[in-house]
């Protein structure tokens, strides 16, 4: 799905959990995440807590936007 | 002959632990066979045993992937099999990486063959055909009692040294290896006989597979994120609660596009998620730790970015086909792209 969005000339950040199928599938930015059933939270943190690790990774994934690219990368900070 | 000793992993629910609430236990071992397990036993007959079976679960391999390994390869070198198989793990997208993930290990560390079986279109296959033997099998688990003797009578060649026929004939996927061995015929009349077939129309089968690169560059990058506007999509299959297009909790057959206006908070009550791949309990509860609106209309409002697009788009990615992806991923870019969106964020589980 990344691959077909991208191919539109839209530029995509991929945010999941298992990085090597991301690679597998071709996404360009990639951001790895939490967890698979909850990749931007994680429960046992309070709320507050948990919307501060959602917005530190959405802040991640709009770095990754704003980085010029050539091959896949995965932003691991 | 000494018998041989078979290694077997699982995951959890093959394993019978449990289905997608204990994809995240770790490793263990049974010394006995289980499940799938008894009929690759079965398929062994007196040529060989399970030893021990190695369970872990789908989510503890995927997120643990180097201690995972290590904690694997420590009872490999335990049990000191003659050889692993894996699976199989037909078109389970986490459960194909751990069997791949294993395999390759495992062959690496200590040189003994490897076996395991997927789906042509499981993302194991691309990450992990150069690495080990994979068989390759239905889409389900309904293929169980086909999928199985071909691994069985595979992994024997193996372990017996045998030389292995090309990988059509002996029913694994291509590894990309090359043989040299001497045809019958020249090869400047093979090259004729398949011109003369292509042109009558006939079948006929090339030497040379053209390898397939399908891999689009990476658009530029956003200039201005505060005048910029962001969408979302997600394979996660977070949908308004009621999942009102019905898409399917695996294999979806459409994606749902839905208005986000004026919403800053995805709530127990109003959205949930239709994935039948791994457990809902903490989507349902919270949908943003999936599709992260909260935060977008705060960076919004606050602007670091210049909007969110009012319409998000979801699918269900459990077993779905790489052609309906493909599918359902050109449609909502084209849609977006008409929309004047700059950027995509883009959520998997």
């Amino acid at each position: 799905m990344v691959k077909e969005i991208e191919r539109c000339g839209i530029p995509v950040v991929h945010m999941c959990t298992v990085v090597p199928i991301s690679l597998t599938v071709g996404a360009n930015r990639i951001v790895p995440t939490v967890a698979i059933p909850h990749p931007l939270g994680n429960p046992t943190l309070t709320p507050a807590d948990e919307k501060n690790l959602r917005r530190r990774l959405v802040e991640r994934a709009l770095k990754a936007l704003q980085t010029e690219v050539h091959l896949q990368t995965v932003f691991e900070e | 002959m000494k018998k041989i000793r078979v290694l077997h992993y699982l995951n959890q629910f093959y394993g019978g632990i449990g289905g997608e609430d204990k994809a995240d236990v770790p490793v263990q071992v049974k010394e006995e066979a289980v499940g799938p397990g008894l009929a690759i036993k079965a398929a062994l007959g007196e040529d060989g045993d399970i030893i021990a079976t190695i369970i872990c679960g789908d989510n503890y391999f995927n997120e643990n992937l180097e201690s995972a390994t290590a904690e694997i390869l420590k009872l490999v070198e335990q049990y000191k099999p003659d050889l692993l198989i894996a699976g199989p793990a037909f078109n389970a997208g986490r459960y194909g990486m751990a069997c791949g993930g294993v395999c390759k290990a495992v062959g690496e560390t200590f040189s003994i063959p490897t076996v395991t079986g997927m789906y042509i279109e499981s993302p194991g296959v691309d990450g992990y055909r150069k690495y080990t033997y994979i068989v390759e099998t239905g889409n389900s688990a309904a293929d169980m009692r086909r999928a199985i003797p071909p691994m069985v009578t595979l992994a024997k060649k193996l372990v017996a040294g045998e030389p292995l026929g090309d990988p059509k004939s002996e029913g694994y996927i291509s590894r990309g290896l090359r043989q040299n061995y001497f045809h019958t015929e020249r090869g400047s009349k093979r090259a004729v006989d398949m011109l003369l077939a292509k042109i009558k129309g006939e079948p006929f089968v090339t030497e040379y597979p053209m390898p397939e690169f399908d891999r689009v560059a990476p658009n530029p990058h956003i200039l201005d994120m505060s005048k910029a506007t962001i969408a979302l999509v997600t394979s996660g299959g977070i949908v308004p609660k009621g999942n009102p297009d019905r898409i399917e909790s695996s294999s979806a057959s459409r994606f749902g596009c839905y208005d986000i206006t004026g919403v800053t908070d995805l709530t127990a009550d109003t959205y949930q998620t239709a994935h039948g791949g791994y457990d809902p309990v903490y989507a349902n509860l919270d949908a943003d730790r999936v599709l992260p609106v909260d935060v977008l209309r705060e960076m919004e409002a606050a602007g670091v970015i210049g909007k969110l697009h009012n319409l998000y788009y979801a699918t269900v990615g459990n077993g779905t086909s790489v052609a309906n992806a493909k599918k359902y991923a050109a449609a909502i870019g084209a849609e977006l792209k008409e929309a004047g969106v700059d950027a995509v964020i883009l959520t998997s589980t």
